[in-house]
């Protein structure tokens, strides 16, 4: 293989493939044509590097510097100024919020320093599409260990010490499933990989897919032989193309190599992949709802027990792990269940990689040991909130979590302090709100999509979300009474307890939570028909400030539904109440500030 | 896939193209390529450090370009950093000398003191004799 002098690593990653990754590489290697060096520099897409409120994102070996928000415009500079002339382009180097020193070195960016990148140490570093970088980097080292020297018992023995807990949601800890699955006598079991990410604004298990597809095959390897599988399934949701895809080539690859297929590692052991497509039902990341779908009938959920562990795919013990779990399994192996337990907290052993979404600045993929406070997370990484706004709650969880709001900031984000503050860990999403987020107004959002999403097989989650959205769409017209408060916590409750399946179990969780930390906000809907955020629109008024007003006409000439009369040079105008709808076009153009939503 | 062996294999073949993305200290050289060097023919120089390199499968040097030291009338100007810091900066290397560079400096580990313009911190004897020329 040809040793080059200089390694360009371009996030290919969704996200900065939708900010033309593609023809920046394009521009790269012409360029690179264009000087004659194209054979001593090499452009290398790779996974997510995190960071993506700055991408497309691009790392130049061997200096080991970040450039940020490249175009393919930039590809000239680059290549002539850092790769011919070994000057570094300083335009595009990262600074951080409100400082002018431009940092070339990742350690020391604040958004890096603070992390630790277990699952991640992949993404952005090689190449998924080729196998030969992962192995090079210690892949499937892990699964010939096991095969050439361990017992299955032996695997599962040290999954159980390491403390490893699903990384979906539940936290239910894997190498106790895996036991099960192993204790139960049958001929084929078989192992599922859940990459049906479904809540909104996550986005971990979609990088891990894309950065490093072959740590999934190899978890899933190894999860086989630990349990007795010889076929494995992965569930991906098909709108996830750049992930099916490198999922698609490695499994090829592994074939290739025969890293999958029979008798592995001259171990006597087979084990296979299959990629299963969802059609983007988010009631299939349930598992019993997974299971009849990826056995081609109507993904809904059937009661448990019998568990998948007992009785899954076709009938057979079947260990349905997440995306991250799997990613795990290989550093736990190598690195021993000692070292993972090293990190993290007592009950929440490792790292947990987060999503962050929202009214933060430093949205992206990052990864931090379990019990990392939400202030860390927020302030320290997330470079704080955007437009110098307050703080208002994190949405952790998605539809299925809670919210936790200023005063528990300090919470270590392990998978018991988040039950306790009516929260969960969920897969990892994490919107950050700012005060001009109406806490009525997300949790109908998600109870909008619970209640979209609901299959319909049981009646308290088809007809009870549907109720209970009614009920917040009251609130927020200004229609809502005061009984709708204990309305909706019952209602709740009895969802709750009533659904068949996770989806109707949690659904009701966004607006309890919301009901704890925020009740005054539903009671200023209720009771004065007001919204303090300023977001449900029926509940908002437009007024002018007469003695600001110049009657200089702009807010009548921007009206779209000419709600605004007046006349020139002669203040004040008047907004007609019963005409105007909100849309607040007059107070984003009026020069004098003298309209006022209230 | 038979053996841990076998894994071992690709692992090492494919890290000798992947160790300049490791940050770990390697022998450095650089070439300077500001428009003196460029003049003075530095391009040519540094393909053919390239070519060498690769034709020597010589995975634990990494090679980097840098700008005018400001000893123009002395371009192309090569630096070889090993791995204790020591640096030594040699003068005028054409592509035939920078080859030479390769034999004798990376895989022989023995500097061409004749073309040392200057060294910089612990280096072998003889490099000192000709320092600050």
């Amino acid at each position: 293989m040809k040793i080059q002098r200089a390694h360009l690593l371009l996030c290919h990653g969704t996200a900065c493939s939708s900010s033309a990754s593609e023809n920046i590489k394009d521009a790269l290697e012409k360029e690179l044509e264009h000087y004659g060096i194209a054979d001593q520099i090499r452009v290398i897409p790779t996974g997510c590097f995190g960071f993506c409120a700055m991408g497309p994102v691009m790392m130049v070996y061997p200096e080991g510097i970040m450039y940020c928000k490249v175009k393919p415009e930039d590809a000239a500079e680059i290549v002539e100024e850092h790769l011919v002339k070994g000057r570094t382009v300083q335009r595009l180097l990262y600074k951080e919020p409100g400082e002018e020193t431009r940092l070339a070195d990742i350690d020391d960016i604040e958004f890096f320093r603070y992390q630790r990148r277990e699952v991640l140490h992949n993404c952005g570093h090689i190449n998924p599409e080729d196998i030969r970088e992962y192995i090079a980097r210690d892949g499937y080292l892990a699964l010939g260990k096991v095969l050439t020297g361990l017992q299955p018992r032996e695997v599962i023995d040290i999954v159980i010490e390491s403390g490893l807990r699903g990384r979906g949601g539940g936290g239910f800890p894997t190498g106790r499933k895996w036991e099960y699955a192993a204790q139960t006598d049958a001929a084929e079991k078989y192992i599922i990989c859940n990459g049906d990410e479904g809540d909104p604004g996550a986005f971990m298990d979609r990088s891990i897919m894309e950065g490093d597809p072959h740590a999934v095959l190899e978890g899933m390897a190894i999860a086989g032989f630990a349990v007795g599988a010889s076929q494995g399934y992965i569930y991906v949701r098909a709108e996830y193309p750049i992930a099916v895809e490198r999922l698609d080539i490695a499994i090829k690859q592994a074939r290739e190599l025969g890293l999958l297929g029979k008798n592995i590692f001259n171990s006597g052991f087979h084990f296979d992949v299959q990629l299963r497509l969802g059609a983007g039902a988010f009631v299939c990341g349930e598992e019993t709802a997974m299971l009849n779908s990826i056995a081609g009938k109507r993904g809904e959920p059937r009661p448990r027990p019998p568990f998948p562990a007992v009785k899954g795919l076709f009938f057979k013990p079947t260990i349905i792990n997440n995306v991250e779990t799997l990613a795990n399994l290989p550093r736990i192996i190598l690195n021993g269940a000692q070292w993972f337990n090293g990190i993290g907290t007592e009950k929440s052993r490792g790292t947990k990689v987060f999503a962050l979404a929202g009214k933060v600045n430093n949205t992206g993929l990052i990864e931090v040991p379990m019990g990392t406070s939400l202030r860390t997370i927020i302030y320290d990484i997330g470079g704080g909130i955007p437009k110098g706004r307050k703080f208002k709650a994190a949405q952790i969880g998605g539809p299925s979590g809670g919210c936790i709001p200023e005063q528990h900031l300090d919470t270590p984000m392990d998978y018991d302090s988040l039950l306790e503050l009516g929260a969960m860990m969920g897969s990892g999403g994490l919107i950050v709100m700012d005060e001009s987020d109406c806490m009525v107004d997300i949790a109908k959002f998600f109870l909008e999509f619970t209640q979209d999403e609901s299959c319909g097989k049981c009646t308290p989650c088809r007809v009870g979300t549907k109720r209970m959205h009614e009920v917040l769409v009251r609130i927020t017209i200004g229609e809502g009474k005061e009984e709708d408060i204990g309305l909706l916590r019952s209602m709740a409750e009895d969802i709750k307890d009533a659904s068949l399946c996770g989806l109707g179990q949690t659904a009701p969780n966004p607006v309890l939570s919301t009901l704890r930390f925020f009740e005054d906000e539903y009671m200023a809907h209720i009771r004065d028909k007001r919204c303090p955020a300023g977001v449900c629109a029926r509940l908002l008024r437009y007024e002018i400030i007469p003695e600001k007003c110049t009657a200089c006409s702009v807010c009548a000439r921007v009206c779209p539904v000419d709600a605004i009369t007046g006349i020139p040079k002669k203040p004040p105008y008047e907004i007609h109440q019963d005409i105007c709808i909100k849309c607040g076009a007059c107070q984003a153009k009026c020069p004098f500030g003298a309209i006022a939503k209230v | 896939m038979k053996s841990l062996d076998e894994l071992k294999k690709i692992k090492e073949e494919t890290l000798a193209s992947m160790r300049i993305r490791e940050e770990e200290p390697t022998v450095r050289v650089a070439v300077g390529m500001s428009t003196c060097g460029i003049a003075a023919g530095a391009r040519d120089t540094l393909n053919a450090l390239m070519e060498e390199i690769n034709k020597r499968n010589l995975s634990g040097v990494t090679v980097i370009t840098t700008g005018c030291a400001g000893m123009c009338q002395r371009e192309p100007l090569v630096d070889i950093t090993e791995k204790d810091g020591s640096t030594y900066s040699y003068q005028n290397i054409t592509p035939e000398k920078a080859k030479v560079l390769v034999s004798q400096h990376l895989v022989n580990k023995k500097p061409v003191f004749e073309w040392v313009l200057a060294t910089r911190g612990l280096c072998r004897e003889g490099a000192a004799e000709r320092s600050g020329d």
